[in-house]
């Protein structure tokens, strides 16, 4: 079994901006059906910063990564990729930001193309990255050490295909693709919500190990407001499309501020504190 | 794929429709073989001759004879010489003149024919009875007379510069010949159409050219669906609204109408039998394209497809091979479908006699119109209309039966 | 000790694929929950908690299967029992099932309150309309839920009214035992916490006598059962009091599990985090001895081929494995 730790939250503020958000917003639907999904909000990830986003079901910030990656259009406001403005207003150009920035999904079973192999699938990331040319060995040699990174065998996994791997496996050859690709930012969008617990300190691990050896910028998108704390120098809490509260875990977690997260943080349920299921009140209609 | 496949005949319907199918693809290649010829070839002079061997005459006259004296001959002759309805007619007569007929049985032939030679006279006139019915009567008599006349039939040929009859043989009642050694038999399982062609010979090459003009049918309909769905569903915005409104133009006109409309604008000289197929496959996309459609728009939002996207390949290519693989089975189904109803799209075209020309390939749907046209259905002629609507059925039962076995095997929600 | 109402003895069940292999998805599993009792199953997916409830309702469609072992609900033995007259008899009054997609089970087309007429008059074809909403209408008020719920369709609530609604539903008649399969993973926290009021309040009011809850959620299933059994490869691999389990595991695959335990708590951060490396055996093939050798850290050679039998510790715990409690815990300490 192995273990892992983190170290106490660094601060990044005065690290370089790799990504930040200035009024973004995002409009479904025109006319009275209008709605917001992403309501003006501002950020600022820093470049090696492991960053949070948490909220509910509903609460935007799938809709918020979308626009990150691109592939959504922003309705208003600007997202600047390393100080400047983002421009991704043709396929050209959104290719040449798509190098900066890669992601992992949520299920790891419709992350891959099941009729390719995996082989092929990190062969495309070596191409992609520039090695078409490169000779064979050094290709093999590339997808090995990306496979030991995440701690599988390239050798045993030649020939399979992913659909064969288990859940963890399969979010573990993400983090290798990702390790081939070497992109500024990575967005990871709940990677861990599908796969069983135990899997699931591994992937943490891998995703820390990332930051620290390639110093990209993690964007974790969770619901877990323990996993947020645990593993993040920095969390936003995103409510109804906006953000509620920003900061470092220590501080937004034992000293919140805003009444959604001290509710979001009483209504998890924990080992230590007692549960308070008082808080709750069943005749209440939820939203 | 190899145990996509093994998945596929672990499927008992799809195994029974695939028999069924190959059945009739076997035969279709083997029966040319046995049988061959021209299809269309009329053999027959009359219309309708009914299933069954037929024996040439003039070659069992000249053919080796073997003396058999069966017991039964005679009286099979005469069951055979008067058949029902005569009998009922001879009774009708007796009571016409009031001859007792109480005790009579009508199956004892010998005693209806004693009775007949007794009493008949062609110069009694039985009060009401029509001069035509009277004439009927008098051929009866003869016929049955000559029954009975003589026991040698004597075979003349006409001398050909005096013309007087010389015998060259004759033929007895206990003369039989081996039909193995009598020069032309010819066989007719399903008997002659209204042309006098062979049915089974004719059907036999009317189900492959109506599989071909379903192929070709199934392939022009998916392909053109198959290239709007995906164009619509994938890229979406205006083009999807473009292609849905067309799309919708081509749903609400009922697809038959608009196919006599076409088939008939280009008139009966260059219908063949490509240009039907090509006709019934354009006018049939529609429900492809939005099944494909629906389907891809589920698929375009799917991880796998977002990750191509940042990895950057272009649109061909994710659609061909981040899409395409994952709708394959279904595409391979509504073409399955497709090419069953082309079949059927073409056999009532050609019901309407809007099919393809006629002088030169059959369709199961011309056969159709042939024997309908011919009155089959309501003189009795069977064997030109029953085999035919029996063979589509095959068909469009085998295709629809594979069909609902693949959906079995690849619709998760159908899984056992 | 209080009165068994849900006993297993060395229940097997197996799944059939479609290529006639079998899978041995349950594979001996024995426990016993007390009147007014609460037992949690917690483990990886596919470890065979989903498949043991099935199992425990006799609910046995193809492909899932019964091989041997006794299932007794207050004294009486359904198990080997027809489906069918399963459903009649069992379902509802002895045994309440929810599971985690219960809420898209409704009917959109359908109000609430006939969902109740089905359930009441499945076991009481003559109940009287009036009669039947009245009672609805009482048992609603009793578990917080609005009363005009019942006259709602299913698409107008939220998913975890929704939830809720059918849990309601599903214990009208108090049975003797809910099950509880994942009931509120679906839902976001908030709702989750009010699911897990209401169960509780089920308890406590005693409409229903025990509860069996099932979850890979572990801090959840820490505040909602007495007990827990944790559970490796369709077999029992430990069982003991919920706080005795996550404070003091001891079968080293617990051990782990609750290693991988993350709340929002102070303290939480610069904790250890354990991760079980490899993957759960194969079930069509279980290995022999013990089933968690393969990853087990602490695995001897004797482990892989030994049969492992379940060992009775203290008072009412168990654990499966061939070292002793002692010897386990000083592994642990040296962490």
């Amino acid at each position: 079994m192995s273990e892992i730790k983190t170290q106490n939250a660094k601060d990044f503020t005065d690290a370089p901006l790799c990504l930040s958000g200035r009024g973004v917003t995002k409009a479904f639907g025109i006319g009275e059906k209008r709605k917001l999904a992403v309501d003006h909000v501002d950020f600022d990830f820093h470049e090696g910063e492991f960053v949070s986003i948490v909220g509910e079901s509903g609460s935007g910030k799938t809709t918020l990564s979308k626009m990150l990656l691109g592939l959504l259009n922003v309705t208003e406001g600007q997202i600047l990729f390393r100080g400047k403005p983002r421009d991704i207003s043709s396929g050209r150009k959104k290719r040449e930001y798509w190098k900066g920035i890669q992601a992992i999904f949520q299920d790891p079973f419709s992350s891959y193309n099941v009729f390719h192999k995996i082989d092929s699938v990190l062969l495309d990331c070596i191409n992609m990255r520039g090695g078409k040319h490169l000779p064979k060995e050094k290709k093999i040699e590339m997808m090995t050490e990306a496979c030991s990174f995440v701690n599988l065998k390239f050798a045993e996994l030649t020939n399979k295909y992913p659909f064969e791997l288990s859940g963890g496996q399969m979010q573990r050859l993400m983090i290798a693709r990702i390790f081939l690709l070497r992109p500024n930012i990575l967005l990871a969008d709940e990677p861990t919500s599908m796969i069983d617990a135990c899997s699931r300190a591994t992937i943490l691990d891998m995703l820390l190990k990332l930051r620290d050896e390639t110093g990209m910028t993690v964007i974790f998108i969770t619901h877990d407001i323990g996993l947020a704390y645990y593993i993040s120098d920095s969390v936003y809490i995103m409510e109804h499309g906006k953000f509620v509260e920003a900061g470092a875990p220590d501080k937004v977690m034992l000293t919140p501020e805003a009444p959604y997260t001290k509710r979001l943080i009483s209504d998890v349920p924990k080992i230590h504190e007692p549960w308070d299921l008082s808080t709750v009140d069943l005749l209440q209609q939820e939203a | 794929m190899k145990n996509t496949i093994r998945q596929v005949f672990h499927s008992s319907k799809f195994v029974t429709g695939f028999v069924i199918l190959v059945i009739i693809l076997l035969t279709m290649f083997i029966y040319p073989l046995i049988n061959p010829g021209n299809p269309l070839e009329m053999i027959g002079v009359g219309t309708f001759a009914k299933p069954g061997t037929y024996v040439s005459l003039y070659d069992a006259s000249r053919t080796g004879k073997e003396t058999l004296r069966l017991s039964d001959a005679d009286e099979k002759r005469l069951n055979r010489l008067l058949s029902d309805a005569d009998r009922v007619s001879m009774v009708e007569w007796f009571s016409a003149m009031g001859i007792d007929i109480s005790g009579l049985d009508i199956s004892d032939t010998d005693a209806l024919l004693d009775l007949w030679k007794a009493n008949y006279t062609p110069d009694s006139k039985p009060a009401g009875m029509t001069m035509a019915k009277r004439n009927y009567y008098k051929r009866l008599d003869k016929a049955i007379k000559e029954i009975g006349a003589s026991d040698t039939l004597i075979i003349t040929e006409k001398h050909a510069e005096t013309g007087e009859l010389e015998e060259i043989g004759s033929i007895t009642k206990t003369d039989y010949v081996n039909v193995g050694q009598v020069a032309n038999v010819k066989s007719l399982p399903l008997g002659t159409d209204n042309f006098g062609r062979d049915v089974l010979k004719e059907l036999v090459s009317a189900t492959g050219t109506s599989i071909v003009i379903g192929l070709i049918a199934g392939t022009v309909a998916t392909l053109i669906g198959l290239a709007l769905g995906l164009l619509s569903g994938y890229v979406g915005g205006l083009v999807d609204d473009l292609i849905m409104f067309v799309t919708n133009i081509f749903t609400v006109i009922p697809g038959f109408v608009l196919l006599i409309l076409i088939s008939y604008s280009i008139g009966q000289d260059q219908r063949g039998a490509a240009v039907v197929a090509i006709v019934i496959g354009f006018t049939s996309w529609t429900w492809t394209a939005r099944s494909v459609r629906s389907q891809v728009i589920s698929l375009r939002n799917r991880d796998h497809v977002n990750l191509s996207k940042l990895s950057g390949h272009s649109l061909i290519r994710i659609v061909l091979t981040d899409i395409l693989p994952y709708i394959a089975s279904y595409v391979v189904m509504a073409f399955i479908l497709q090419v069953s109803s082309g079949i059927l799209a073409e056999a009532q075209l050609s019901l309407l006699g809007l099919g393809p020309k006629t002088t030169t390939t059959p369709t199961l749907g011309l056969m159709m119109n042939w024997a309908m046209l011919y009155s089959a259905h309501t003189n009795g002629s069977w064997w030109a209309y029953f085999p035919v609507i029996l063979t589509i059925t095959c068909i469009s039962f085998s295709l629809n039966l594979m069909n609902t076995g693949l959906d079995q095997v690849f619709n998760p929600t159908l899984r056992d | 000790m209080g009165k068994p109402i849900l006993e297993v003895r060395n229940l097997k069940t197996k799944y059939v694929t479609r290529f006639h292999e079998d899978v041995y998805a349950v594979d001996g599993v024995s426990f016993t929950i007390e009147e007014g009792k609460s037992l949690g199953i917690a483990g990886e997916s596919g470890c065979g908690k989903s498949t043991l409830a099935l199992s425990m309702m006799g609910y046995y469609f193809p492909p899932l299967h019964y091989i041997s072992g006794e299932i007794i609900i207050d004294g009486k033995n359904i198990s080997g029992m027809d489906p069918d007259t399963v459903r009649k008899t069992i379902l509802g009054t002895e045994i309440a099932y929810i599971p985690q997609a219960a809420m898209n089970a409704l009917n959109p087309t359908q109000k609430i309150i006939k969902f109740v007429i089905d359930v009441i008059r499945a076991h009481d074809p003559k109940a009287d309309k009036k009669e039947i909403r009245a009672r609805a209408e009482a048992r609603f008020a009793e578990l917080g839920l609005p009363r005009d719920v019942l006259d709602k369709h299913a698409v107008e609530l939220s998913g975890g009214m929704k939830q809720r609604t059918v849990i309601a539903v599903s214990t009208i008649l108090s049975p003797k035992v809910l099950i509880a399969d994942e009931p509120s993973s679906a839902l976001d926290v908030t709702s989750q916490k009010m699911v897990i009021k209401m169960m509780r309040e089920l308890m406590e009011k005693g409409y229903i006598k025990s509860m069996l809850f099932i979850t890979h959620e572990l801090p959840l299933l820490y505040n909602v059962t007495d007990d827990i059994m944790v559970m490796y490869a369709g077999q029992i691999v430990e069982k003991g009091t919920a706080h005795e389990m996550v404070f003091d595991p001891v079968h080293p695959y617990s051990h782990g599990l609750m290693g991988s335990i993350l709340v929002p708590e102070e303290g939480t951060r610069g904790t250890k985090l354990t991760a079980i490396p490899g993957t759960p055996p194969n079930l069509k093939k279980p290995p022999h001895g013990c089933r968690f050798a393969e990853r087990c850290k602490y695995a001897k050679p004797e482990c892989r081929y030994s049969n492992i039998p379940e060992r009775p510790f203290e008072d009412g715990r168990m654990y499966r494995c061939l070292m002793g409690v002692d010897e386990l815990k000083e592994e642990y300490s040296h962490e």
